[in-house]
């Protein structure tokens, strides 16, 4: 289980879902989050991984996972079955970014959208010095990186008003420390609530 | 373990409105019964398959159980954990009331007198059993194809009997490609001259080149292309074609032999009568064709897993039980293994298989 220090989204999340509420949390590893919300938060929950060890832990963890591949969609999903829908820092790494969140937001009545936030200083920072930023939250070079879709907090904000989606909450995070001011500057973890409502 | 039998002198009403007026099964048990009677796991066959499900009698060592690699001490159904049952399907052939055996109006064998069962009649059957076992819910039914379908109609049937449904490499109901391979199947049963209607058994013969051919066909439908190519390729047998009919390519001796072992053992009608349990299988009849209905009264929780080469069974057909499930909100696991040997995976050693179903099994015990 990893720490709320390692996952500020995790304590966010927490507090957004209701008890007994559907939860959908894509690529959940092994199941994790899922067990903190039903545990803590008194949620249903089911996962979505496609990787074979992380959908053996989660059943071993007791989680609902079923095993797919997120770029396909969420076919098989019923619309509006779950009150949230959650792709915890997995975007960045989606080849299919704009189907996925549109999948999201149709499959869920709200959808949690967490991802580290290129804007960061300390990635303008290696920028401007010539290097590809590599951090806590990027933790990869270049060359094996498999995010292939990073944003900045400005672009994300962009890209939800362009499609009619509302931000019903942020919450930007840095070394575990909640950010209250220059988001985009200051925050390296961005945690979205996100709907079509 | 050594077989043992149980006669069911009650009727059992089938759902094609004929009844079976008695009845004997014949099953296994490993493992002990808890005090609680909460660890029993009953293990539902598929078309070829019978109650000998694991290990080997004392006379008889080398007659392993069909699904050996996968329940036994240690193993995912743990039998130092779990009380599991194998049970032969009324209209079998491995010892349970069948089209061979003796009809008590004639003296006869049944023949193709037997009536046709579905699979709720097996499930039913089934329940007789767990009632004299003591068994009032069985922490999990588990069955890969035909068995699947049990383990499937069980939840739905029984909702308050069963625990935990695993449900390996089935669909929901077949596809027309489905039936069609196995009205060929029956076919060639049907039209082999030593069938005589069903009543070879009075003639002193059995309908071998029928059956046969049906299990070659079967054969292939339950391995994948890829897998074949691997095992058998375009390999020939005497290193040169010869230009005749006899025995060339490998897959040839290999899918004769098949045929010809299975035809040695098992009884045509029992296929025939097995083809059609799967035809007919299609729990969302009675919902209109909505499989979600059809689940929702279910309380099982359940573990779905397909095999990426099956495409008898594909996991898309189990994704349709998955995502009815999904639908209503009911707790199910999904896995999808990438074993190679298509549908026949279930019953190989496949690592990843049989690690889901341990870890799923490890929190059915605790």
């Amino acid at each position: 289980m990893s720490t709320a220090f390692e996952r500020p989204d995790f304590d966010v999340i927490a507090s957004w879902v209701q008890p007994g509420e559907r939860v959908l949390d894509l690529g959940c590893s092994d199941g994790s989050l899922l067990k903190r919300l039903i545990e803590t938060r008194g949620v249903r929950g089911w996962g979505v991984e496609i990787e074979d060890a992380k959908v053996l832990a989660a059943i071993a963890n007791g989680i609902n996972v079923i095993q797919g591949d997120l770029e396909g969609g969420l076919t098989g999903f019923h619309n509006g079955a779950f009150e949230h829908v959650i792709l915890s820092q997995t975007l960045q790494s989606m080849r299919h970014t704009e189907e996925i969140v549109s999948e999201m937001l149709r499959v869920g009545r709200e959808a949690v959208v967490s991802f580290p936030n290129f804007g960061y200083w300390k990635h303008r920072m290696d920028i401007l010095n010539g290097r590809m930023p590599v951090s806590d939250r990027l933790p990869y070079e270049w060359y094996d990186t498999p995010n292939i879709h990073l944003c900045t907090i400005a672009d994300f904000d962009a890209f939800c008003a362009k499609r009619g989606i509302t931000v019903k909450e942020r919450k930007v995070f840095d070394e575990g420390r909640e950010i209250t001011e220059e988001h985009n500057f200051l925050g390296s973890l961005a945690v979205y609530r996100i709907t079509r409502e | 373990m050594k077989a043992q039998r149980a006669h069911f002198a009650e009727p059992l009403q089938l759902r094609s409105g004929a009844a079976l007026s008695g009845y004997d099964l014949v099953y296994e048990t490993y493992g002990c019964l808890n005090a609680a009677k909460s660890n029993a796991i009953l293990v539902c066959h598929a078309l070829s398959g019978h109650h000998h499900v694991a290990g080997h009698t004392a006379d008889d060592p080398d007659n392993i159980g069909w699904w050996d690699n996968i329940i036994g001490p240690g193993r995912p159904l743990d039998t130092d954990k779990f009380f599991i049952v194998g049970v032969n399907n009324p209209g079998g052939c491995h010892g349970s009331t069948g089209p061979a055996t003796v009809n008590p109006a004639t003296g006869k064998p049944w023949g193709s007198d037997f009536p046709l069962m579905a699979v709720v009649d097996w499930v039913h059957a089934q329940a007789r059993l767990a009632d004299l076992l003591g068994i009032d819910a069985w922490a999990a039914v588990i069955g890969g194809s035909l068995g699947g379908m049990q383990a499937l109609r069980w939840a739905i049937t029984y909702p308050q009997r069963v625990r935990h449904a695993l449900v390996i490499a089935a669909a929901p109901k077949l596809s027309a490609q489905n039936i069609g391979f196995n009205d060929v199947a029956r076919q060639a049963i049907l039209t082999d001259p030593d069938f005589h209607d069903g009543h070879y058994y009075d003639h002193g013969v059995t309908p071998w080149r029928g059956l046969r051919l049906a299990r070659m066909l079967g054969h292939i439908t339950y391995l994948s292309d890829h897998g074949m190519a691997a095992k058998f390729g375009r390999e020939l047998r005497g290193g040169n074609v010869k230009f005749g009919y006899g025995v060339e390519f490998e897959i040839e001796s290999y899918l004769r032999h098949q045929g010809d072992k299975f035809a040695g053992y098992f009884d045509a009608n029992t296929y025939l009568l097995m083809t059609k349990a799967l035809d007919y299988f299609d729990p969302a009849r009675e919902t209109n064709g909505n499989l979600a209905a059809a689940l929702a009264v279910a309380k099982a929780k359940f573990l779905v897993v397909a095999f990426s080469t099956d495409w008898r069974f594909a996991p898309a057909r189990s994704r349709e039980i998955v995502d009815a499930l999904l639908r209503n909100g009911q707790p199910v696991c999904y896995a999808e293994s990438k074993a190679s040997f298509g549908h026949d995976s279930f019953l190989m050693v496949d690592d990843y298989f049989h690690g889901v179903v341990r870890a799923y099994l490890a929190n059915v015990s605790r």
